[in-house]
């Protein structure tokens, strides 16, 4: 695992928003601020490292249960505060994520971490149906059940063509250990399983992905490569206020009818059998 | 039989605990109005498992069945806890999907069609990792679309328990119903003493399991609604119940501002005594809290 998860999810918020710090009230791990995008401003969302966290198992830039009802909050206020909006003058919501993974501590569980997890996945979720166009920048880390609470539930996800860029169910040592298999070998899979991958190259084969974004050194980007994501993003949420507000894009993707034949193939039967019921 | 032999109700209690994911989900329909769709003799099968030298199954352990329950049009989606882990894939995560966007096709043409999902299940399955994690993130995506306008009902019964992310798909349910013998979390004893140690949680001590992720303290503190016993008449009951409540005025995983205060208002200087969580939440809750 990397040393640096976090960090490149700090340095692009700040790129961003120009601005680090949390909100009064919520806890040091989630920021949240608006920022501009073409000529609109939209809300930036973060989950950081918070190493002062009354959490435990919660310091290292995991999403525990603080930051899970602190981003479904600061979600439910936008979409309180822009209700009687039409849909094109939404707010767009920008989740960018660097995240180690879900917090694995007993507090958590005991706590209901799933519901606080389901609370973060509802908001952002209820913000894309409201019609706000909610987008996932991955600068880096994106593990597990911390993209299902921060980020997946996204319109579109833009992803750096970076190799200090991982998006995966479970950590390498992890699923090494529980499906038997040395790191190697799980590292050779992945390359011929494209599911299996932690190369973000592979996992865009999977059509889930909108666009890969390059850029040299995402921990010290260019001016005109903040330039170039800006871009990004404002076309990212133009294409999301064209398209559904359901995650359809990603089965219907040029990459998704590749890799998902298997997907469709059980929708179009699952449609067909389902009328003559 | 009649009461005057004397017999307890355990004794002639039919368990549905022991009952396959198939009929686990006819069981709750409406005697004779089940019928299985994309079931296992049309053959779509994980392409990911044989090529990592697991075998595949018919219907990718999940069962979906569509009828009526208390006479309402209703899908039910049942996870096979017996194949690998009641793990979601890429085939057993698009039947989900795919059945809970057709019921929301229909509830919202008029005609409400509730989701049952019987989940038994650790969460994504390795072998399909990123694909098993992106249907998983659909599936809360179409409960939480479908729930706009009918209700979904998730039963936990046991064995295998409810985890990973799938816990969140029982999160963003209208109605969840347990037994003492189902867990709902999302991170499992072993998960937790393998990345944060032992010390953390001993994920061999069963009665710590149990007062964390058990059937009694999930509905005990509020984060499920009905305990019910390992009976089909008993679940079958529950759920027809719930289908004819509809969907709630509010669901759990959109009371913020309540769970937010209850976390802030945790002492996380120490491990957290379930039991008298559950106290605090439930006294809150008859004050006019929680569902």
């Amino acid at each position: 695992m990397s040393e640096y998860v976090g960090l490149r999810g700090r340095a692009w918020f700040r790129t961003l928003t120009g601005n680090d710090q949390p909100r009064t009230g919520d806890p040091g791990s989630v920021l949240t601020a608006d920022g501009q995008v073409g000529r609109e401003t939209a809300v930036f969302l973060c989950v950081v490292p918070n190493p002062d966290s009354r959490f435990p198992c919660a310091r290292d830039g995991q999403v525990g249960l603080e930051e899970a009802y602190a981003l479904a909050n600061r979600i439910r206020e936008t979409i309180d505060d822009d209700r009687d909006k039409p849909k094109p003058e939404k707010r767009p919501i920008i989740a960018i994520i660097d995240v180690k993974s879900q917090a694995y501590g007993r507090r958590e569980e005991t706590a209901g971490i799933f519901l606080a997890a389901a609370a973060a996945a509802d908001a952002y979720a209820s913000a894309r149906m409201a019609g706000h166009p909610v987008i996932s920048l991955v600068a880096g880390h994106a593990f597990s059940g911390g993209f299902l609470t921060h980020g997946y539930q996204a319109n579109r996800i833009l992803a750096f063509d970076d190799s200090g860029v991982t998006i995966h169910a479970m950590h390498k040592e992890a699923a090494a250990r529980i499906t038997r298999r040395s790191v190697s070998d799980l590292e050779r899979l992945g390359h011929q399983i494209a599911p299996m991958s932690y190369d973000v190259r592979d996992y865009a084969k999977l059509g889930t992905l909108h666009k890969l974004l390059y850029v040299n050194n995402p921990i010290e980007p260019t001016e005109s490569e903040v330039f170039e994501v800006k871009q990004a993003i404002a076309d990212a949420i133009a294409d999301a206020r064209t398209g559904a507000e359901d995650l359809g894009n990603r089965l219907n993707s040029p990459a998704a009818k590749e890799t998902r034949k298997a997907s469709r193939t059980v929708r179009a039967l699952m449609e067909k059998q389902w009328v003559t019921v | 039989m009649s009461e005057s032999t004397f017999v307890p109700s355990f004794v002639n209690r039919r368990s549905f605990i022991e009952l396959d994911g198939r009929a686990r989900a006819q069981s709750l329909l409406d005697e004779g109005t089940g019928k299985e769709l994309v079931g296992p003799f049309d053959r779509i099968e994980s392409p990911w498992l044989p090529m990592q030298d697991a075998v595949p199954q018919a219907d990718d352990g999940c069962i979906v069945m569509k009828g009526r329950t208390a006479g309402n049009p209703a899908v039910v989606i049942s996870l096979e806890g017996a194949f690998q882990g009641g793990s979601i894939g890429e085939v057993s995560g698009a039947k989900m999907t795919a059945a809970l966007d057709l019921a929301t096709r229909d509830s919202s043409a008029g005609i409400s069609t509730a989701a049952v999902l019987l989940l038994e299940t650790g969460g994504v399955r390795l072998q399909e990792a990123n694909l098993g994690l992106a249907a998983i993130a659909e599936v809360i995506a179409s409960i939480l679309s479908l729930r706009q306008h009918a209700p979904v009902i998730t039963v936990v019964a046991g064995t295998v328990g409810c985890f990973g992310g799938m816990s969140l798909a029982a999160g963003v349910s209208s109605y969840v119903v347990m037994t003492r013998e189902a867990r709902l979390g999302l991170n499992g004893p072993e998960v937790i003493e393998q990345e944060s140690g032992i010390e953390e949680f001993d994920a061999s001590d069963r009665a710590l399991i149990w007062a964390v992720h058990g059937g009694e303290q999930r509905v005990g503190m509020g984060l499920a609604d009905a305990l019910v016993e390992d009976s089909i008449d008993e679940i079958a009951s529950v759920v027809r119940r719930y289908v004819l409540a509809g969907k709630p005025a509010q669901h759990r995983s959109e009371q913020v501002p309540l769970y937010r205060e209850r976390i802030a208002a945790l002492d996380t200087s120490k491990q957290i005594d379930p039991l008298t969580l559950r106290e605090q939440w439930v006294l809150r809750d008859s004050q006019g809290g929680a569902r």
